[in-house]
């Protein structure tokens, strides 16, 4: 049994079944059953490669390494408990009239094509179908971002539509750029995109074609994960679609389109030498590290201030990688999987707290400990772990960027020390009256599904405190790959 | 400089006196045809210039010496572009001096005396008239530039008579920037000769004048030359597109026998091009003056786009 | 000195140079319906540019990729944005937030940009397009510029649309043509978006009652 054939066919099938029943009324239990399914594939997957090392699948069009395999795990999980909270919490939506039947089924069949996109997208050997999958992925979220029809979903929408567009469009003149380079080494038999054979001659591609094609390649794979001057759709997708996928978008594309731009990064350091793709990597991501800091401060919508957020923290991630070497790689993996983690919860939250309220302004949401504990403790504690506060794990990654920083990279500690401040001060001045303000509505008289914000934050917590050894091992070989 | 090389010369500047308003006359015949209206005598300008020069001068009170030279200068230039320009042969006697730069620079001084002329009697119309023929020859200026930089860089030379040779003879080679040269060079010479869809030379409504309101002053012999000058300029604007863009059949010595044979050809070829004219004419409209700025801002557009194709595509193999 | 330039090569160079023409007239054209119709010529001249270098290399993917940039950008996508445009009922002149002169001044900064970027590339490129790299990357920042400066959403997507043509473009220029799956991917890809951006613009009407985007502008960080 093929584990890999199986969670990608999970996904597709559900997504084509959805399309045609989507509207009954096991569909979201078949969303629930299907993700369930990838997931335990993906667990399988994983389990198989720790045991024997890398693997190619269909040929060599597929490639699964220690790399991408916790990066699929992570996406199936994460996956997972996004079906389980947008069932009822779309049903509530529907109810009161938000959304219609149809754009149910819309969403339902979307969301499980969009996570076949990213399956492919991270476990595909081709770097075109990559590319192709890349695009496909923000497809099939264009719709849903618009999902609610407002005046302010579809300028979303359509902003994420052109703009995301317009990078992808620049990282296929990259890639375009990249086959070029590649076909004088390895000739035109079609395996010269192939990341495999690519990473065998990196040495010899040549090195002007190579830094042209990673400049568009970051400029346009970093559109996608929200890095400045490009970031400007991402609070508007991220606040105005439903919330499932902020959780989503947030949570996990943003993974996979620095995924990609990190097996570009691989290419471009063994052909160009080490210092050029990391320096821009690091340049790119401080920036976006203290624009997002700053803008944060202004934020008004609780959505909006948390996309933010995810941009903050995918600008410190490209930071910790532009860095490079073990220990900074490694910092950079673990705070992958913290954030994510941390974020689809802080989402989960945020779409309960804002069901309940009926708004996303943050200073009309007051006292949802006294609404619900539940829902009040849920937002704190997430709050609390992506600002990154010990013992949650994003502390423990932000800890080692820092003085990985402060050891080889002195001039930008302060300005990393002084971002993440801001942030903090930010996030919690305005979460703080939320929480614990006062307000006169009456407490909730039954419990939300808030199951899945707890599973994740006691994940965090957990791998905050004690990491496996089998995990540390794993991301270690992923950071000794990133060179 | 030889006897028969200046007569060679004096044949080519008697031949453009002669055939530009023959030329005129030709167009105006084929827009009468387009248009199904009956066309007026194809010697109609011959008489037109004769009426002129037998009737009186009359000059306005304010006129200084300026208004009544003026049309002799400009006459002049016309005359000299039409010897420059390489239309029966490539090799006359007045061929060393002939720099496309220089002949660009000989219709800017025509331009310049005609427009202060008008402006001299103080009428409104006349300043009128002066200010849209600079504004149109400023943006026109910069594409005929273009224009011919591009067959400059072609032929390593901004020589006239280099061009042509040098077009004439190399093999039949698709050229895209010449394409766009072309298309450049006839959008200018669309709006220096006062065209449709520049200007309406057939108008008598003042306010949409160019050209015309320049020389309504004008009268008697001065006013003949002015026309002349104008057929003139429309005869030397033809023919160097031709030796541009379509330089066979251009003799390259300065025999006699030579520049003869070459005539019939030329005169095919300003046929043809003034029957395209003349469709062009008919089937655009004028356009509204504050639109002149984009029609020659998309022929400057065009010819610096033929410069850069030819830069990046053509000197590379 | 020109001698030795084949009929093939000229005839790519033509193409190529009358692509970028296109990419221009689309940069000035006012109205949208010959818009689309020139988006189309595009597609039609990129297709008998592909065709000119498959006869003259043999590279038979290349034939394809003709196939199916004729299929699709000629007219599939002309057909589709004829119907949206006839079902949305708009026949709209296109304004432009800078005017025409200055836009077409700007395009020819970015020509010269495009082609100074290019020229390192076509020289290590030994395909028989190199020179058209160049002209390749012109016509995707060209769409670029289209796509910022039309306030109307038509526009914006034919500008979106026409730098798909530019990367094409690129990749026959430069290596005759990507794997056919990746063609084939992208091919998908532009097609659904298209798609897609049909159903958008349903929605948009329906909201705002008009397709100006300008109206898309009040999401700000406040």
């Amino acid at each position: 049994m093929d584990f890999f054939i199986l969670m990608l066919t999970f996904p597709l099938v559900s997504g084509a079944l959805l399309t045609v029943f989507g509207e009954r009324a096991w569909a979201p239990n078949l969303n629930i059953i299907a993700s369930l399914g990838t997931f335990l594939c993906a667990a399988g997957l994983t389990a198989e490669i720790v045991a024997s090392g890398p693997r190619m699948v269909f040929g060599e069009e597929f490639f699964i390494d220690s790399l991408n395999v916790f990066l699929v795990t992570l996406t199936a999980f994460v996956g997972l408990t996004t079906s389980i909270f947008s069932g009822p919490y779309m049903k509530n939506e529907q109810e009161h009239g938000r959304l219609t039947k149809p754009r149910l089924r819309l969403y339902k069949s979307m969301y499980q094509l969009f996570m076949f996109t990213m399956l492919v997208a991270l476990t595909t050997n081709n770097l075109g179908i990559l590319w192709v999958a890349m695009e496909a992925a923000t497809l099939t979220t264009v719709l849903l971002v618009s999902l609610y029809r407002t005046p302010a979903s579809l300028e979303a929408a359509w902003k994420y539509f052109i703009l995301c567009g317009v990078g992808i469009a620049q990282a296929l003149f990259g890639t375009i750029l990249l086959y070029f380079a590649a076909e004088r080494v390895l000739g035109e038999t079609g395996n010269a995109l192939l990341w495999t054979h690519l990473v065998d001659v990196k040495g010899q591609l040549e090195p002007t074609i190579m830094s042209l094609s990673f400049i568009f390649l970051l400029v346009g794979y970093g559109t996608k994960v929200g890095l400045a001057p490009l970031h400007n759709w991402l609070p508007d997708a991220h606040a105005e679609g439903p919330t499932p996928i902020s959780a989503v978008l947030s949570g996990l594309l943003l993974n996979v389109a620095l995924y990609a731009i990190l097996r570009c990064k691989v290419l471009a350091d063994g052909a160009i030498g080490p210092g050029f793709a990391g320096n821009l990597m690091m340049g790119f991501g401080l920036f976006t590290l203290v624009v997002a800091a700053f803008f944060l401060s202004r934020q008004k919508d609780v959505k909006r201030m948390f996309a933010y957020s995810s941009i903050e923290h995918m600008g410190l991630i490209t930071f910790a990688f532009g860095m490079g070497g073990a220990v900074a790689n490694f910092a950079g993996l673990l705070h992958m999987t913290m954030h994510s983690l941390t974020k689809s919860a802080i989402f989960f939250a945020v779409g309960h707290a804002t069901q309940k309220t009926g708004t996303q302004v943050m200073e009309n949401i007051r006292g949802l400990m006294k609404i619900n504990p539940l829902i009040g403790w849920g937002l704190m504690l997430g709050t609390l772990a992506i600002l990154g506060m010990p013992p949650f794990g994003v502390f423990a990654s932000e800890f080692m960027i820092l003085t990985h920083a402060m050891k080889h990279h002195a001039w930008a500690t302060p300005v990393l020390l002084l971002a993440l401040g801001v942030a903090f001060a930010a996030i919690f001045g305005k979460v703080q009256p939320m929480v614990f303000g006062e307000t006169e509505a009456k407490p909730l008289p039954h419990a939300p599904a808030i199951t899945p914000v707890f599973l994740h934050l006691s994940l965090v917590l957990m791998l905050g405190l004690y990491i496996p050894p089998y995990l540390t091992r794993w991301f270690h070989e992923a950071a000794r790959m990133l060179g | 400089m030889n006897f028969s090389g200046l007569l060679a010369q004096l044949f080519a500047i008697a031949l453009a006196l002669a055939a530009a308003p023959l030329l005129t006359g030709w167009v105006n015949q084929c827009r009468a045809w387009l248009q199904s209206r009956s066309a007026p005598p194809l010697l109609q300008p011959y008489y037109m210039l004769h009426k002129l020069f037998n009737k009186d001068v009359v000059l306005a009170h304010g006129a200084s010496d300026l208004f009544r030279f003026a049309p002799f200068i400009v006459f002049g230039c016309m005359v000299l572009a039409c010897a420059i320009i390489p239309s029966l042969s490539t090799d006359l006697p007045f061929a060393p001096s002939a720099d496309t730069i220089a002949l660009v620079g000989v219709f800017g001084l025509a331009r310049i005396f005609i427009s202060l002329a008008a402006m001299d009697i103080g009428t409104s119309f006349g300043s009128l008239g002066s200010r849209r023929e600079m504004l149109v020859g400023f943006l026109a200026e910069p594409a005929l530039l273009m224009v011919i930089f591009t067959t400059a860089l072609i032929s390593q030379s901004t020589s006239v008579a280099t061009i042509v040779e040098t077009l004439a003879h190399r093999e039949f080679i698709i050229y895209p920037s010449l394409a766009f040269a072309g298309i450049a060079f006839t959008f200018v010479s669309l709006a220096e000769n006062a065209r449709v869809p520049v200007d309406n030379p057939a108008t008598h409504l003042e306010l949409t004048m160019i050209h015309e309101a320049m020389v309504l002053e004008y009268s008697g012999r001065h006013l003949a030359l002015i026309e002349w000058a104008a057929s003139l300029k429309l005869y030397a604007y033809s023919c160097l597109g031709l030796a541009l863009f379509f330089p066979w059949g251009i003799a390259a010595g300065d025999s006699f026998l030579g520049l003869l044979a070459a005539v019939p050809l030329l005169a095919f070829k300003l046929a043809v091009g003034g029957f395209l004219l003349a469709v062009i004419e008919t089937v655009n409209a004028k356009m509204r003056i504050f639109r002149a700025p984009e029609f020659l801002g998309t022929a400057f557009l065009l010819a610096v786009l033929g410069l850069l194709v030819r830069l990046l595509l053509e000197t590379r193999v | 000195m020109n001698a030795a330039i084949p009929l093939t090569a000229q005839l790519i160079n033509l193409f190529a140079a009358v692509i970028l023409l296109l990419a221009f007239a689309m940069l000035a054209q006012r109205r949208v319906l010959p818009l689309i119709n020139l988006f189309a010529l595009q597609g039609l001249t990129l297709a008998a540019s592909t065709i000119v270098a498959a006869v003259s290399t043999g590279q038979h993917h290349l034939y394809w990729s003709a196939g199916l940039t004729l299929l699709l950008k000629a007219a599939l996508l002309p057909w589709i944005l004829h119907r949206l445009v006839r079902r949305l009922h708009v026949k709209w002149e296109v304004e432009s937030l800078i005017n025409v002169p200055t836009t077409m001044l700007v395009g020819i900064g970015l020509v010269i940009i495009a082609f100074n970027v290019a020229l390192p590339i076509s020289q290590l490129s030994d395909t028989i397009t190199r020179g058209t790299l160049g002209i390749a990357l012109a016509v995707v920042m060209l769409a670029f510029l289209m796509m910022i400066t039309r306030t109307k959403a038509i526009p914006q997507v034919v500008g979106f649309l026409a730098m798909e043509n530019g990367l094409f473009l690129a990749a026959t220029s430069a290596t005759y043509g990507m794997p056919m799956v990746v063609e084939l991917g992208i091919a998908l890809d532009v097609l659904v978006g298209a798609i897609i951006l049909g159903v958008f613009f349903f929605q948009i009407r329906d909201q705002f009652d008009s397709l100006d985007i300008r109206h898309m502008e009040r999401l700000k960080d406040n």
